[in-house]
């Protein structure tokens, strides 16, 4: 043990060694000196030590479960896991999440704008008042010219700063944004290539980059033309970012580590860090994350080794989870002749599956039963009248409506993968509902693919040979925003090659739904009108609703006052490090 | 010899150019779109097409083949999709870890190999040799990955001793060769000594004991030659096929073991690869795979140019 945290000068043993500079043998050895050099010697021992108390930093070392740090230059790839570290750490967005409860859902509240409002003459036209006196970690100040540049290095090809290499994990998270134009210094407008009330939560994702710091990069960046140049430019901003954020980059090593420290002058003074230094590291093996965490080698991993979480507990970690905008389904194919047409069959699958037993027998707890894309408590839930839960009787009496039973069993063919982001565990977890499925008549084949293969696959449709025949898809999804959690998947128009409606879903009633709260701008509204179109496709069984992910981590109990919202994300700046 | 060292050279250059013909070629017909990494599969088809021409995906092969060749014989591997770092910084930073490692592996290994093959050898079929056969057999039986999972529970989670994973506390960018960091490369180096050391056990045991049983010992050894003069001749005779299978058993340490470098994060070539496989970044993965394949090449080469200076007839060959 000592020869490890020695070796690291980790913040246990920086604090161990100030303690002991006041141990008792000290006071003892200086107790006996009377002289005034003495005296003035224990002042500057005293003074020593109190300086070393002062200083003593306080260190928090995370290992996530990315096999590689997730890119820092401001828009971060590798999903949400990138979002949390690289880019709410070290940045802020116009729009950011209330992440500060466990109980309520994790809505959208004003980050660097501190207010917006639709052209009520144009509802293509937004104006965004930017919050006054935000400074870049650079010192360069944040204005409506530094949004402009932002929106620029994903929309406009030609600026100088626009990099393709940002495009795709940003364009696609706010598919309607169009452009940015400067009113004032704090008021910016912001243009979507169609009304769309969903902006203000799409643009969480476009988080703001210093202009000033990036082009003083830019004129010393190597290269051979302009374009040469500015990916230089990024290259070297990433390995010296500058955003907004509560915290600033102070090391970082290539695929192996992020120092990030903590910015006293956040404009947010509530989430000034608690905790000086926060050190990143990518362990992409579940049992090395596990282990690093019980040898003392960082205090907090992500997703634990599920089989490692007694021992976890029994060594005194504490285990943080709570239920994830995440949806763990089987989507149904609704092209000509699929068995999924019938409504009934729809409802007894989803009647059919003991969500409690998958829970507490499979997954040791870590999941949340799902009854639905947003669960009881979220306001996009609304009031469905078919309830999912198990109830294998009724479950049964649908089928045999619908010309089923015992001696003719519905043949029914799933794809999904052995493994993937999200995914959980996705083979034990569809061989449990193929054993469940199979008390309601079901005769379920499964059809295991590569992930990567699976998820390219989910574009090209339930119609396209890659499908192989299945009637169903096993990819999991992020439910952040009405898009991915709902519009995608319910919308006609969304089809493939368009998006991932990959069966093939074409109700009127749907397309109407999600004009309806596209097209409404009171953000109270636009909630009930989401609300009603979630309800709609519960009440259609629209998807097998399985599970929702709880993100696990575990930590050492010296971290102190972490909350765990229902989000993708955590606010790392509430968090203390005990001695 | 010059001229067979010349020979070797100019056989080792369409070696090269197949090898990058082939990961070139591997890379691409296999299932996935490479601009995964930077497009999520539900951006838009018009977003796809517009981010494929920037990155040339929507060329003919040959045509990104020639491009490739031309600019990775300049020195240039490209820039990886995923980070956007130059693939040639990103992989020298790798497999000089992934060095690191495998030379220590490397002597720990074969240190050992030598040790138990040759005393294996000589006191064969007897108590000592079944325990050094078993050894060896060990060796080679247990999965890497698993006895990395069993040594970093005995000696990072239970007894507290070494770390489990990293390459340094401070990431290998500050490596130095003290005990601080040296303790982060004990356990990844004994995990991969140990298929290298079982392989080079069975081998020596067995040239050991057939050089033996060979006539020309019994005559070494009725002209009144020393043990210790005899043990230099089997050596001698030995030595080009334990350093061909030595050479051999670095280059597959030097490729880097995903397995062993993903259970300790160690930041070699197999965790780079790993990356780079599940982010299907082609760039990163070809460069990977072609700067690999040529330290395969480039040690071949010097494996032969030692064989045939320890045995002339190789040259003749």
């Amino acid at each position: 043990m000592h020869t490890i945290k020695s070796a690291t000068q980790e913040p246990a043993t920086a604090v161990k060694g100030t303690a002991s500079l006041r141990s008792p043998v000290i006071v003892r050895r200086t107790a006996s000196l009377r002289s005034p050099m003495a005296l003035a010697m224990m002042a500057v021992a005293a003074s020593f030590v109190l300086a070393q108390a002062a200083v003593a930093e306080t260190v928090v070392r995370i290992g996530m479960t990315a096999a590689d740090i997730p890119r820092t230059l401001g828009q971060p790839d590798q999903g949400f896991e990138g979002n949390r570290f690289t880019g709410l750490t070290m940045y802020d967005a116009l729009t950011g999440w209330d992440l500060s409860s466990s109980d309520k859902a994790s809505v959208v509240v004003p980050g660097l704008a501190t207010e917006w409002a639709v052209n009520p003459d144009d509802k293509t036209k937004w104006v965004f008042k930017l919050r006054p006196g935000v400074k870049f970690h650079d010192g360069s100040p944040f204005n409506a010219d530094a949004v402009v540049w932002n929106v620029e290095k994903v929309l406009k090809q030609d600026a100088p700063q626009f990099d393709a290499s940002q495009v795709g994990v940003t364009a696609s998270r706010m598919p309607t944004l169009a452009s940015a134009r400067k009113i004032d210094d704090l008021t910016v407008e912001l243009s979507t290539k169609e009304p769309d009330s969903f902006l203000p939560i799409n643009l969480t994702n476009l988080f703001m980059a210093s202009p000033s710091k990036w082009q003083k990069l830019y004129e010393s960046a190597p290269g051979a033309d302009a374009k040469a140049k500015s990916q230089a430019a990024w290259a070297a901003f990433a390995a010296d970012a500058s955003g907004t954020g509560p915290w600033k980059m102070s090391k970082f090593t290539p695929r192996e580590r992020l120092e990030v420290v903590k910015n006293p002058e956040y404009w947010d003074k509530a989430r000034v860090p608690k905790v000086d230094r926060m050190v990143m590291l990518p362990m992409p093996e579940a049992n090395a994350r596990t282990a690093a965490l019980l040898s003392g080698q960082v205090d907090w991993i992500e997703a634990p080794a599920p089989d490692a979480v007694p021992q976890l507990k029994q060594r005194g970690f504490t285990i943080y989870s709570n239920e994830q905008p995440h949806v763990w389904p089987w989507q149904f194919s609704r092209i000509e002749g699929s068995p999924w047409n019938d409504i009934r069959v729809r409802k007894a699958a989803n009647l059919c599956v003991d969500r409690e037993g998958m829970k507490d027998g499979l997954l040791a707890g870590l999941m949340v039963p799902a009854t639905g894309t947003f669960e009881p408590g979220h306001p996009w839930r609304g009031k469905p009248t078919f309830e999912i839960k198990y109830d294998k009787a009724a479950a049964q009496k649908l089928m045999q409506e619908a010309g089923y039973g015992p001696s003719k069993k519905l043949t029914v063919k799933t794809q999904t993968s052995a493994s993937g982001s999200g995914q959980m565990q996705p083979l034990p977890m569809n061989e449990y509902l193929q054993q469940a499925l199979a008390e309601c008549y079901f005769d379920v084949q499964l059809d295991v693919i590569e992930w990567n293969t699976l998820f390219t696959n989910w574009r090209r449709g339930a119609k396209d040979p890659s499908a192989n025949g299945a009637h169903a898809t096993n990819v999991t999804y992020a439910a952040m925003d009405p898009f991915f959690a709902m519009v995608r998947f319910l919308q006609s128009s969304m089809a493939p090659p368009v998006s991932n409606n990959w069966g093939f879903i074409n109700d009127p009633k749907f397309d109407a739904l999600v004009k309806k709260a596209r097209e409404t701008f009171d953000p109270k509204e636009r909630d009930a009108a989401l609300a009603e179109l979630h309800a709609a496709s519960v009440d259609d069984a629209a998807f097998l609703y399985v599970a929702h992910d709880v993100g696990p981590r575990a930590m050492t109990a010296k971290i102190k006052g972490l909350v765990q919202p229902k989000s993708w994300f955590v606010d790392f700046s509430t968090m203390s490090m005990t001695p | 010899m010059l001229a067979y060292v010349a020979r070797r050279f100019v056989y080792a250059v369409p070696i090269v150019l197949s090898v990058a013909l082939v990961c070139f070629l591997l890379v691409h017909i296999t299932p996935g779109d490479p601009l995964v990494a930077v497009l999520p599969a539900d951006a838009s088809q018009e977003l796809a097409a517009q981010l494929r021409t920037a990155y040339g995906f929507d060329r003919p092969l040959p045509v990104q083949f020639g491009l490739w060749l031309w600019k990775a014989v300049h020195g240039d591997l490209g820039n990886s999709i995923a980070t956007g770092r130059p693939v040639l910084s990103e992989v020298i930073r790798a497999v000089a870890n992934t060095v690191t490692l495998a030379v220590v592996a490397a002597v720990i290994g074969f240190t050992l190999g030598l040790f138990f093959g040759i005393v294996a050898g000589y006191f064969r079929n007897t108590w000592i040799d079944k325990v050094a056969t078993s050894v060896a057999i060990a060796g080679v039986s247990l999965p890497h990955y698993w006895l990395g999972m069993v040594l970093v529970i005995i000696f990072s989670v239970q007894l507290n001793w070494l770390p489990a994973v990293g390459a340094g506390p401070g990431g290998s960018g500050e490596w130095k060769w003290d005990w601080a960091h040296l303790s982060y490369l004990v356990l990844p180096a004994i995990t991969t000594s140990v298929i290298p050391m079982g392989i080079v056990t069975r081998t020596v045991r067995a040239l050991t004991g057939d050089i033996l049983s060979q006539d020309f010992v019994e005559a070494l050894r009725a002209k009144g030659l020393s043990e210790t003069h005899v043990f230099r001749h089997v050596i001698k005779n030995a030595a080009p096929t334990a350093l061909a299978v030595m050479g051999l058993q670095l280059g597959y340490m030097l490729g880097g073991s995903i397995l062993i470098e993903t259970v300790f994060s160690w930041p070699g070539s197999g965790l780079l690869l790993n990356s780079a496989i599940f982010q299907r970044d082609l760039p990163l993965l070809q460069g990977t795979i072609l700067v690999l394949a040529l330290f395969f090449v480039f040690l071949n080469l010097m494996v032969d140019i030692a064989q045939a200076s320890i045995d002339p007839r190789i040259k003749r060959g």
